[in-house]
């Protein structure tokens, strides 16, 4: 599917709604209006909220305003996780705009992490690149880049540039044309329910008999409770999507 | 039937057969027969069977092998009795050959081997030289031998008529025993071992190979005349030899070896296209003085052996000056016998398993390889009924409803195993799998342990058989216990059994050659070794690669071994390409759009988290600068996209250069692009823009950079933003018009409505054209998607409703539908002498001469070191070769002969002649990918796909073909669906064809290769092959080369360039009554089903050699006024074909109809004002009057 523009811009050209409202117990000089964004659902929230934290600092007092962080429903949201799956993860049968709570104060040292910069973003965003290419290719690929293309990767997702990034990207997902597939398939499973951050196991795209495995076999050899009968309530989402159907 | 198979005899003398596409071994289709050897090339196998004789396996194909006999009737005229069979004594018999010289009677013909069959009875042949004769094709002259005329004369004393008789081979694929009339006494010597070869020396006649056989005797033979219209041969001619020869190889190109039973080699020398049997042997002593060569095998350039204690050698420094080679290498490994096959690949059977192995890494650069990996492929009959995947992974049979049906049959078994208990599956790979099961199971390999004494006859096991009939092991021990043995039940012991005796009869033979081996296999008697029970894998005495095709770029699948269960699961992985894919991709682009629906619907007004800027990509380039002297420069090139106010992006590329120390750049805004085509100038990686202005000055900016690499990431980039800023993406419309430029790039147009409008339409040079990936020589289409494609190969393509592909990568390319696709083509390079009286021609010319190495010009200095292949894509296939075909005759060197440089060339030499030429031509090969698929086996010369205008989509659509040898077909089964097609069906003809074309109400027009035209009658989708040809005169003195038939017009094009409109075609008359004229230097043309007529536009002379043209369309074509008024010129130049024979959309009609009456002159059409219409279709075509402008052009 790597290939298929149509649906790679729709993935990437999702947005949320989302309402920033500032927290209640926040001092302010004056009353903070709230404030509409369409965030990018494969961004990060620290990356695309600079109008945010602007809008807000306007009626604070500078003394006030220390690191932003951001809580829905009582939840704080790690920035590190994509937005689309923050939204999937917490907020999936609310109803639109998201509603998100700004706070500048009561950093939650146990929740989430600090982010001082947009580098410690880039930093993050190019170990999880650097880690997926690790499994599909042993790290050839991302090594064998140059610095630029390194950046050209990060600002493409920095200025929300689908071209950009695809231009490099694709040397990432793709694979020598002798081997049927990437050595393994990089993913991650987050649970809506559990504790747990996410499950990740090495999982190869070909069985040992030689025939591709789908994303059922997948869910079957990670999750099994999951796809037993009973564990027939349970639904799968990737970009919003329901995969549970595809998985059979 | 796949067309690159490797062929093997496992050690029963049983015949199997290995896709390069397939994991399985197949049993040959004729299993009556066992075999010693086998030697195959692509379209047949000789082999030698148990009884000594010589077989021949040709496999069928949709065109079949048919021989014309002719002879003369020939007559007199006396007052008497008119014209009459009395002849005077002195004439000629009244039934003669051509000549005259030979006496033959119609009943003296007889068929040549019980593998013919008559087609038809004798009948007259009424066409004379393109052109038809009447009554009772009677030509005339004054006396025999003369000058022979269709018109009856007052002294016309004489006539004759010729009758012809097809006869056609029928013993395909089946081994047909080559019978031998005339030489019974000399062949009392049984045959011991065979190879086929040398196709590569010559093409006259199509076909033909070079077959050798040794006896037993130690006498090597000759095989004369075996060709692809006399596929048996005619007889053996004895070849003297210094020795007793015990095994011989013959490589695909000059090189002969054989082994004598001393132990040395010895090589054929001076064979070429006039001597394919050779002149002399030289010979070559083996690698050791105490171990003598046993086996050897040739390719084109590379000489494997092996000697008798088993070790592989290599021999050095071979080629077709020494092909004696220099010196042995040893390599790793002990073989039974090596093969080298096409591309000087090798396989090998091992010494000890028997197995057979294949040399991995043997490249152009490593002839030897790297390592032996054996081949682990099962055998087909040791499959359970999961059908055959083999057929699956062929290309082409995507597209069949098989397809379907097997999906879902594998669907239905990969259910039952998971649902089912294992026991349920057991009784099927039991009866189906005898070794297999004695390894899978226990309660077979208890059966197999039960000690049995049996002696069989392989011939009786029949695999197939016992494969069907599903028996548990109790049914086997008890049949087995009866006096008369079931065959399948006797199967599973004759299998075991058998292997172990082999093992026995390789041992006893010891270091004796196996060529020595008198006995038949299969006679030795049988003790049985349970421990051998287990043995899954065959045992293999022969292998021949001659028609094994491997491709580097698509991976073999002979190394894992497919499990029972595995295989039904690779099915179901393979299944899921197509249709499910595209299931999948609509359910998920669905949900996305749902998601997209559900999120963004209603918020569109919010603010974007991140604003959109400016990209830029910039790099350096080199420029043909616009000013005199035209010459590269630096320039700095930079990329700029900007979002538009209505959402949509847009680009402009600058070009920065500097002007007498000035800075100055040129710029173009990627909407107004036309096409951006890759073109050859002077080695560099350059590409060429136009815009409609551009295409009328015949002036692209032209662009180079210094990697092919740097050049394609240009390309995908530019093309990309261009397609984005004309909202075009997806696969191409079936509206589409495609073209092909003479570089075998393939672009294609959507046409607007307004392009067709009768009298304004869109002028064609802003048609935007958008590149396919591919290489081919034409494409054709029709209005409902189904397009074919042709290569340089010859080989044909169907288009698979991809896009992209090439150097479009990643997002302007679909992920779907595209594939690995090969183009061969010939570069060709000329060798030039002059005449002097001292030393006769030499390569010593005149000061004033041209390179004595150069290209077709002579402006060009080329020779065979600095050559290169057209672009780093294309790699060489082959070694430079003199080529004979080349137009105007050669001599038997090759050599064309001329008064002076330039002039025109013949093929003798004459008292006025001082200089010659010869051709040498080298093959490349290109390897690419896009969105086509092939259709083997046949290949292909022309095609033509009937536009239909509306046809439901599950009737199928009239699709025929000229194939590369002439032959006419018709291809069933194609639908929108299936648009590949599902199988050929050969529509006699007296004659080659050259081109045809189906109109949309089933007018089938098409030309022979002699010039003449001809109607096929009563075509219809009940009769989809019509019923017979009419002969339609040429226009006077004129030879045709192409047709083209669109809804109602028919069109030809001659061989001098000139366009002709058929008059007078009516229903009820189809075949029309005069041709007009409507044009010259025309060099291809495509009408399409809106009578409207595209053509490609030849340059103007004097530009010789540049066989590149311009895209042009009719104007003013209208019902009354078919032939149109005007040219309007698009692309080019540097284009070889176009179609429009998709575009059936109808242009609007809203302009007024006063419009109509006066037509607007478009843009760089010749005509300055309004002429009589007679006058203006009649005017020439003019094309580029400037020299160098087509130095901007697409080069070939």
């Amino acid at each position: 599917m790597t290939d298929d523009k149509d649906v790679l811009r729709d993935v990437w050209f999702g947005r949320i709604p989302t309402c920033f409202t500032l927290y209640q117990d926040e001092i302010t000089e004056r009353e903070a209006e709230p404030y509409y964004l369409l965030l990018p659902r494969i961004s990060y929230l620290t990356l695309v909220t600079d109008k945010v934290k602007k809008h807000f600092q306007k009626v604070m007092r500078q003394e006030e305003v220390n690191e932003i962080w951001f809580e829905y429903e009582g939840t704080p949201l790690k920035w590190h996780y994509p937005i689309g799956l923050l939204f999937d993860l917490h907020a999936s049968n609310t109803a639109l705009p998201w509603s998100i709570t700004v706070h500048f104060k009561n950093f939650p040292e146990k929740d989430l992490l600090h982010c001082h910069s947009k580098d410690v973003i880039e930093a993050h965003f190019m170990a999880c690149i650097k880690e997926a290419d690790a499994l599909k290719h042993k790290s050839q690929v991302i090594n064998e880049m140059q610095k630029k293309d390194h950046k050209q990767l990060w600002m493409g997702l920095q200025n929300d540039k689908f071209e950009q990034f695809w231009a490099i990207n694709r040397k990432l997902m793709e694979y020598p044309p002798e081997d049927s597939g990437f050595r393994y398939i990089p993913f991650r499973i987050y649970q809506a329910t559990t504790e747990r951050p996410f499950i990740q196991k090495l999982f190869r795209p070909i069985a040992s008999g030689g025939q591709l495995h789908t994303l059922g076999d997948l869910l079957k050899d990670v999750c099994p409770s999951a796809i037993t009968p009973e564990g027939g309530d349970l639904r799968f989402f990737m970009h919003c999507m329901d995969i549970s159907v595809c998985s059979h | 039937m796949s067309s690159s198979l490797l062929w093997a005899v496992d050690i029963f003398g049983r015949v199997y057969t290995l896709p390069t596409v397939g994991q399985y071994w197949e049993l040959c289709k004729d299993t009556q027969l066992e075999f010693k050897r086998v030697s195959a090339v692509k379209q047949c196998c000789w082999g030698i069977g148990c009884d000594h004789q010589v077989y021949t396996y040709v496999f069928s194909g949709d065109v079949p092998i048919r021989y014309q006999e002719e002879t003369y009737e020939n007559q007199r005229w006396n007052p008497v009795g008119g014209f009459c069979e009395k002849l005077l004594p002195s004439d000629r018999w009244q039934w003669s050959d051509v000549s005259g010289l030979k006496h033959q009677q119609l009943d003296s013909f007889t068929l040549p081997s019980p593998h013919w069959e008559w087609e038809s009875d004798w009948y007259v042949d009424e066409n004379i030289g393109g052109e038809p004769t009447e009554k009772g094709g009677w030509t005339y002259a004054i006396d025999f031998p003369s000058t022979y005329t269709k018109d009856k004369k007052w002294n016309s004393c004489v006539r004759r008529r010729r009758w012809i008789r097809y006869r056609r081979y029928k013993s395909r694929d089946v081994w047909a025993k080559v019978v031998s009339h005339d030489d019974q006494d000399r062949l009392s010597d049984p045959f011991n071992d065979i190879s086929i070869g040398g196709w590569e020396i010559t093409d006259e006649p199509p076909g033909r190979l070079s077959v050798w056989a040794v006896s037993l005797q130690g006498r090597v033979w000759y095989r004369e005349n075996v060709c692809h219209h006399n596929p048996e041969g005619s007889t053996w001619s004895l070849i003297s030899t210094p020795g007793e020869v015990a095994q011989i190889s013959c490589g695909p190109y000059d090189l002969l070896w054989a082994t004598l039973w001393e132990g040395q080699a010895i090589v054929r020398e001076g064979i070429d296209r006039n001597n394919p049997q050779g002149v002399s042997w030289s010979t070559v002593e083996s690698p050791g003085s105490e171990n003598g060569i046993m086996h050897i095998s040739v390719g084109v350039d590379v000489v494997w052996c092996v000697t008798k204690d088993r070790k592989v050698w290599f021999r050095r420094g071979v080629n077709s000056h020494n092909p004696c080679g220099t010196s042995w290498i040893e390599m790793v490994g002990e073989m039974m016998m090596v093969n080298v096959g096409l591309n000087n690949q090798v396989w090998g059977i091992g010494c000890d398993d028997r197995t057979i192995y294949f040399r991995q890494g043997v490249t152009p650069s490593e002839l030897s390889g790297k390592m032996w990996k054996a081949i682990v492929c099962g055998r087909e009959s040791d499959r359970s009924q999961t059908g055959s995947s083999t057929s699956l992974l062929s290309a082409g049979c995507f597209f069949t409803d098989d397809i379907q049906n097997q999906t879902n049959a594998i669907i239905q078994g990969d259910a039952d195993t998971s649902s089912d208990t294992e026991l349920s599956s057991i009784p099927t790979n039991f009866s189906s799998t005898p070794p297999m099961l004695a390894a899978a199971s226990s309660t077979g390999s208890q059966a197999a342990a039960a000690p049995v004494n049996v002696t069989v006859d392989p011939l009786d096991s029949d695999t197939e058989a016992a494969a069907a009939s599903a028996h548990n092991e109790k049914a086997h021990l008890e049949s087995r216990k009866s006096t008369n043995p079931n065959p399948s039940a006797e199967l599973q012991w004759t299998n075991i059994d058998l292997k172990e005796a082999h093992r026995h009869a390789v041992l006893s033979i010891g270091t004796f050659a196996e060529t020595s081996s008198l006995s038949s296999l299969g006679m030795f008697s049988v003790g049985a070794e349970e421990q051998y029970g287990a043995d899954e894998h065959a045992l293999w005495a022969w292998v021949s690669g001659g028609g094994c095709l491997v491709d580097l770029h698509s991976p073999l699948k002979w190394f894992a071994v497919p499990s029972g269960l595995s295989s039904s699961v690779q099915s179901l992985s393979l299944s899921i390409t197509p249709a499910q894919t595209a299931a999948w991709r609509k359910q998920i682009f669905q949900q996305l759009s749902e998601r997209t629906k559900r999120e963004l619907e209603n918020f569109r007004h919010y603010e974007q988290a991140v604003e959109q800027s400016v990209w830029v990509k910039t790099g350096m380039l080199q420029w043909w600068r616009n000013w005199k002297p035209h010459k590269w420069m630096d320039v700095r090139v930079a990329l700029e996209q900007f979002t538009g106010s209505d959402g949509m992006r847009d680009s402009i590329l600058f070009i920065y250069y500097m002007y007498h120390e000035e800075k100055k750049y040129i710029h173009v805004f990627l909407n107004e692009v036309t096409i951006i085509a890759e073109v050859l100038k002077e080695g560099k990686h350059s590409f060429a823009l136009y815009t409609p202005e551009r295409t009328k000055q015949r002036w692209p900016i032209c662009l180079a950079a210094t990697t092919e690499q740097e050049m394609h990431d240009w390309l995908s980039l530019l093309t990309m933003s261009c397609c984005e800023s004309r909202r075009i993406q997806g696969p191409p419309s079936h509206q589409a018009i495609w073209s092909v430029s003479c570089k075998g790039d393939i672009f294609v147009s959507e046409p607007s409505p307004e392009l067709e409008a009768g009298p304004q339409p869109m002028p064609c040079d802003q048609m935007f054209w958008r590149q396919v990936g591919g290489h081919l020589r034409l494409v054709e289409c029709n209005n409902r998607g189904i397009v074919w494609g042709i290569g340089y190969d010859h080989t044909v393509w169907v288009y698979t409703g991809g896009y992209g592909g090439g150097f479009i990568q990643g997002l302007a390319s679909s992920a779907d539908n595209i594939y690995t696709q090969s183009d061969v083509k010939c570069v060709y390079i000329y060798e030039n002498q002059r005449w002097n009286p001292v030393t006769g021609y030499s390569s010593r010319g005149l000061p004033t001469d041209r390179y004595m190495w150069s290209d077709a010009s002579g402006l060009q200095e080329c020779t065979k070191a600095n050559t290169k292949p057209p672009s780093p894509q294309w790699s060489w296939v082959s070694d430079w070769y003199i080529d004979f075909s080349t137009s105007g005759g050669t001599d038997r060197e090759g050599w064309q002969y001329a008064a002076d440089f330039p002039a025109s060339y013949h093929g003798h030499k004459t008292m006025k002649d001082f200089v010659r030429r010869r051709r040498w031509a080298r093959k490349c090969k290109i390897v690419t990918n896009g969105p086509w698929l092939e259709v083997p086996p046949v290949t292909l010369w022309d095609i033509s796909i009937i536009p239909s205008s509306d046809a439901d989509d599950e009737e199928s659509v009239a699709l025929w073909a000229i194939s590369d040898k002439g032959d006419v077909l018709c291809r069933l089964g194609v639908t929108q669906q299936n648009p590949a097609g599902t199988s050929w069906l050969h529509v006699g003809t007296d004659q080659p064809f050259i081109s045809i074309s189906v109109g949309a109400f089933f007018q089938v027009w098409a030309v022979a290769r002699d010039g003449s035209a001809f109607y096929r009658g009563s075509v219809s989708p009940k009769k989809p092959a019509g019923d017979c040809w009419y002969h339609i005169p040429s226009p006077q003195k004129q030879k045709l080369k192409q047709v083209s038939v669109g809804r109602t017009s028919v069109f030809v094009l001659d061989k001098n360039g000139n366009l002709w409109y058929r008059q007078g075609i009516t229903p009820s008359y189809p075949q029309g009554s005069a041709w007009d004229h409507v044009s010259n230097n025309i060099r291809k043309m495509s009408v399409g089903p809106l009578d409207q007529v595209w053509v490609i536009a030849d340059k103007v002379q004097g530009s010789h050699g540049l066989s590149c043209g311009t895209v042009c369309h009719r104007t003013g074509v209208q019902p009354m006024e078919p032939k149109g008024l005007a040219w309007d010129y698009g692309i080019g130049g540097g284009w070889e074909h176009i179609t429009v024979r998709g575009n059936a959309s109808e242009a609007p009609r809203s302009s007024a109809p006063s419009a109509s009456e006066s037509p607007t002159e478009p843009t760089g059409s010749e005509g300055s004002g309004r002429k009589g219409k007679t006058e203006r279709s009649r005017t020439p075509l003019l094309v580029s009057e400037r020299q160098e402008v087509d130095r901007n052009a697409v080069n070939c």
